[in-house]
């Protein structure tokens, strides 16, 4: 039995690895643009323009308000229909990671801005610098540490909801074990095998996050 | 393309019963995770010996892999161990699971947080441990603690739409059935839409109100 089960995984490893390959690339993907839209979204909100705020708040609110999932569904089901636009599910995948990540990221670098000394700000424009100068240089450098560990806390929770893609039909690493499961019958090994992939992924990341912030507390 | 309004109001029982689904869900496996939660965080912070590392190790598992595939692995692999559970239980335990370890880190950093000079203070003035816990630790920790509470609350809520996975009668999978039955995707996906808003939107706000007025509420302030 236990023989039979290491020789299964071995067997199965490849077929687990191009999944877990999909998995990981929906993940990257959707690490990338939550990053590059939470940083938008923390320099927007920080701007002081009303109208500004609003919207961000109306975007916020939406992804706060409608769970990841039911997004994912909206965007395979409803893409097509109101926009007659079919984009595979791997990018349905990735464009609703990325928006709700750069929401969750996004309220990160606000409040890491917003925890900055106002004379910073000040600062920096009495000495003329213009706005992508200010924070290029002196806002978020200085936010770098404070938005740090919990940004890549959010990062463990993207990669641990690109599994929900599976139930949009992405062949990801969740369905590559299902395939192999319809074959063997194995489902406690293979499942045990998905668990330990994501706690490989997952666990040194939210150390990573604990160390950082313990580390970072006074900065 | 149509909306057709008559076929919307004939889904609307269904969707009733869907929403009572989610709030039955969701208040159970919230109820759960926190006696878990209470149970894990006691051993914790009196590390109580042997057990102490089990909670660490259970939370670490729970936190880092995804509900889909702990909701799974209780819905298609126990069963070969011997141990078949129905779509409901599975969306209980499963919720409970991760629910309880995200709740016991949030009970954990609540009594963390209570400054060391009130232990000092509480012990200098001849307070017994017992006495320390009960008039000291915990009325600040409650209240430390309630911001992330209510939100861990509300996220547990959220996932109950994950188990729309294992064929629970919740909103998601209500929405998803009559797709597939009718193929009324663009009346149904308005539906599923205007009930998160409904459900989630008010706690959400909700909550956020509630962030503000607790940071008045802690000690120093």
């Amino acid at each position: 039995m236990a023989s039979s089960g290491i020789e299964l995984l071995l067997v199965s490893l490849p077929q687990l690895a191009t999944g877990a390959g999909q998995t990981l690339a929906i993940s990257a993907l959707g690490i990338l643009f939550a990053t590059l839209g939470g940083v938008l979204y923390g320099v927007l909100a920080t701007l002081g323009k009303r109208w500004l705020n609003i919207l961000l708040q109306v975007y916020l609110e939406l992804f706060r308000a409608i769970p990841v999932l039911v997004w994912l569904y909206l965007v395979f089901f409803g893409l097509p229909i109101f926009f007659g636009l079919s984009i595979p599910s791997f990018w349905c995948a990735v464009l609703v990671l990325g928006l709700w990540g750069a929401s969750e990221v996004g309220e990160v670098v606000r409040g890491a801005l917003q925890s900055l000394p106002r004379g910073q700000r000040e600062a920096g424009l009495s000495i003329g610098l213009g706005g992508w100068q200010l924070y290029g240089y002196v806002l978020l450098p200085q936010a770098l540490k404070r938005m740090t560990p919990p940004t890549i806390n959010l990062y463990t929770r993207i990669i641990k909801t690109s599994s929900l893609a599976v139930l949009i039909g992405v062949v990801e690493v969740i369905k590559a074990g299902q395939q192999i499961i319809e074959r063997t019958y194995e489902s406690v090994l293979i499942y045990g095998a998905l668990f330990l992939f994501f706690f490989l992924v997952c666990y040194p990341l939210s150390a990573a996050s604990r160390v950082l912030e313990r580390r970072w507390a006074h900065a | 393309m149509s909306f057709d309004t008559a076929f919307m109001l004939s889904t609307l029982p269904a969707f009733f019963k869907a929403v009572g689904v989610t709030l039955q869900v969701g208040a159970i496996a919230i109820v759960t995770s926190l006696l878990v939660a209470l149970l894990n965080a006691t051993i914790l912070v009196l590390r109580t010996p042997y057990l102490w590392r089990l909670v660490k190790g259970y939370v670490e598992l729970a936190r880092n892999t995804p509900l889909l595939i702990q909701l799974f692995f209780v819905y298609f692999a126990l069963p070969s161990l011997g141990l078949k559970v129905s779509g409901f239980a599975a969306a209980i335990i499963t919720l409970t699971f991760m629910g309880g370890a995200y709740l016991t880190e949030v009970l954990r950093a609540g009594v963390e947080a209570v400054p060391r000079a009130q232990l000092e203070s509480g012990r200098s003035i001849g307070l017994s441990e017992g006495q320390l816990l009960r008039h000291v630790i915990l009325p600040q920790a409650s209240i430390l603690s309630l911001p992330a509470l209510f939100a861990n609350f509300v996220f547990l809520l959220k996932e109950t739409t994950v188990v729309s996975a294992v064929a629970v009668p919740e909103i998601l999978y209500t929405t998803k059935n009559y797709i597939a039955l009718y193929y009324k995707t663009y009346e149904m996906l308005a539906v599923l839409t205007l009930l998160c808003v409904l459900i989630f939107l008010p706690l959400s706000l909700l909550l956020r109100y509630l962030e503000r007025r607790l940071q008045h509420g802690q000690f120093g302030h």
